[in-house]
């Protein structure tokens, strides 16, 4: 694996940068994690990956690099065949599933794995409400995630009679909703419009603000570049490359970058043709432009 | 009944030589059952063969809808209203049979779950499942099959279970599984939405491969405006269920009224818009390094 730049793992002290931090979010470890799947499908090879609270990262690799089988250790869903996967130094597998629900919210890629209740309201109340939450605490919770998601209208809908790209964000508000300290979104922005991509980066960059640790899975290398601090790039179930979007997606990591069949976005194209450096986002090369002119 | 198919089976091929007037919808107005509101109003749009539109539009805008009303599943499989008419190469959807729509007019679903049967023990199977419910005969399935699966880049994949593929293998999987049926038309809903930058570019590029060899005429619904750049002759953005803009792709796509319409502009006009916004003047070399 290739580390890049100074801002991978281990540079940011436990909770120190987010004072106004609203739960305390546990590191996260993989340590030498490899997993196979009954039939044999080896997803994921020896991965060491160490996520401090707070850190915002986004996973990007071809489809079935073994992206979503990594966030799927996260919360216990999967076991590693070998290797640990620790929150805040312990073993999950010691860790109680009840517990680890309440500490990783996961946002499936799918939101048909996930939806199952017969109003809107009732299928964002049902996470916080396995939590303890009732009364008015749990209505505000499914008030102020709808709100989020842009779907505060539509609390007495039938899931189902919401179109694909709203169900995700339905999907994702019934996870804000458990307000975890850490939140994984597995491919958040797919078959979302504008405006719903916008909603979603908003949802990031909010739990990104109150210290959450925000995890999420994207093929969307703009949306990458602008709402994440630290890159993760796997290949075949390994993790090949990290580090911030500004080294990820710079011109000497284009090669490893084009090996796992990822493009860099078009800003760090023309910065690096033009001479300019690092310009993972449109407002960075603008920016370099106007600095250079 | 599978003699029955077989006959409908040649019935198709000998159709496949029929003149091939395009898929032509006239007026097109849909209402699901029970909606108070109409999905489409007075649609006019023409899909000649071997060519590519590309469909876009804000969510619920009412490009899934389009899709389904042109492969004849609304109002065929799951009732409503339709106003207007829907040809393809001149015969009306509502006249035709479900498996001889499928074979002249394919669609692919958004959600790959939606798609494949869940019955099979391999890709391969899956692929194999359409043309073998038109009764075609092995070596011709086997054949299908194995192009399909090429079209789609995932030969490697033909021994693998279905069940555990990941999203974007998965909706390749059901790509291939209506390409094996051949159809004159296919009709698309972001089949690209769980797909990596390289599987985005195998199906644009399949795409626009088969819409010149095969001479089918492909509607492609993307968010990714880049994909249709790259891959559509026309552009038609839908807004609440009425054609609200259309026309040569690369006029729609630099159209400043995209981004009101929750369409997200290719990444090269968006670069371009952001550094004329910032007040410096446009380097010449810029355009060259996005090209």
């Amino acid at each position: 694996m290739t580390a890049l730049g100074s801002t991978a793992a281990g540079s940011t002290p436990a909770g120190s940068t987010h004072a106004g931090s609203t739960a305390a979010a546990p590191s996260i470890e993989l340590d030498t994690v490899s997993f196979a799947y009954p039939d044999g499908t080896r997803a994921l090879s020896n991965v060491a990956l160490r996520i401090e609270p707070g850190e915002s990262v986004a996973i990007v690799g071809q489809n079935g690099s073994g992206k979503s089988t990594l966030v799927r250790h996260l919360n216990g869903l999967l076991r590693p065949t070998t290797g640990r996967v620790l929150l805040d130094g312990r073993d999950v597998r010691s860790t109680h599933v009840a517990r680890l629900a309440g500490l990783v919210g996961l946002a499936f890629q799918n939101p048909d794995r996930q939806l199952f209740a017969g109003r809107v309201s009732a299928e964002v109340a049902f996470g916080p409400r396995n939590l303890g939450v009732r009364g008015p605490a749990l209505e505000e919770r499914v008030r102020a995630a709808l709100e989020e998601v842009g779907l505060a209208a539509e609390a007495s809908t039938n899931p189902y009679d919401l179109g694909y790209s709203r169900r995700k964000l339905l999907a994702l508000a019934s996870v804000l909703a458990m307000r975890t300290p850490v939140l994984v979104l597995d491919e958040p922005t797919t078959g979302q419009d504008a405006r719903g991509v916008g909603l979603v980066r908003d949802v990031v960059s909010r739990a990104a603000g109150d210290g959450r640790t925000v995890i999420a899975i994207s093929h969307d290398m703009r949306f990458v570049a602008e709402s994440f601090r630290r890159v993760v790039v796997m290949r075949e179930g390994r993790v090949v490359l990290e580090g911030p979007p500004e080294a990820v997606f710079g011109e000497a990591a284009w090669p490893e970058l084009r090996a796992a069949y990822l493009e860099p976005p078009l800003p760090a194209v023309a910065g690096a043709r033009l001479g300019l450096g690092a310009t993972p986002t449109e407002a960075a090369l603008v920016a370099a432009l106007v600095a250079g002119n | 009944m599978s003699g029955e198919t077989a006959v409908s089976g040649e019935t198709a091929v000998s159709g496949e030589a029929a003149p091939r007037a395009g898929l032509v919808l006239a007026g097109v107005g849909y209402r699901y059952a029970g909606a108070s509101a109409a999905a489409l109003v007075s649609i006019d749009l023409r899909l000649e063969p071997g060519r590519v539109i590309g469909l876009a539009g804000a969510n619920e805008s009412g490009k899934s809808t389009l899709c389904l009303v042109v492969a004849g599943l609304a109002p065929g499989v799951i009732g409503g209203r339709l106003d207007g008419s829907v040809r393809v190469d001149g015969i009306e959807t509502t006249a035709m049979r479900p498996h001889e729509l499928a074979q002249r007019c394919g669609l692919l679903f958004q959600n790959a779950a939606t798609q494949l049967s869940n019955t099979k023990a391999t890709v391969f199977e899956e692929v194999a499942f359409g043309p073998c419910n038109l009764g075609l005969p092995v070596a011709e399935v086997v054949s299908r099959v194995w192009w399909a699966l090429r079209m789609a880049g995932i030969e490697a994949l033909a021994p693998r279970d279905p069940a555990r593929l990941s999203g974007g293998q998965a909706q390749l999987v059901a790509l291939a599984s209506v390409l094996a049926l051949r159809p004159g038309y296919l009709v698309l809903d972001e089949p690209t939405s769980e797909l990596d930058p390289a599987g985005t570019r195998l199906v644009a590029d399949a795409l626009a491969r088969i819409a010149r060899e095969t001479g089918a005429g492909i509607l492609i619904v993307e968010h990714k405006t880049d994909v249709l750049a790259r891959i559509a002759d026309e552009v038609v953005v839908l807004e609440r269920g009425a054609v609200a803009l259309s026309g040569p792709a690369a006029t729609v796509l630099a159209d400043p009224r995209l981004v009101a319409l929750g369409v997200e502009p290719p990444a090269a006009v968006r670069l371009e818009r952001a550094v004329r916004v910032s007040g410096i003047e446009w380097p010449a070399a810029l355009a060259e390094a996005i090209e």
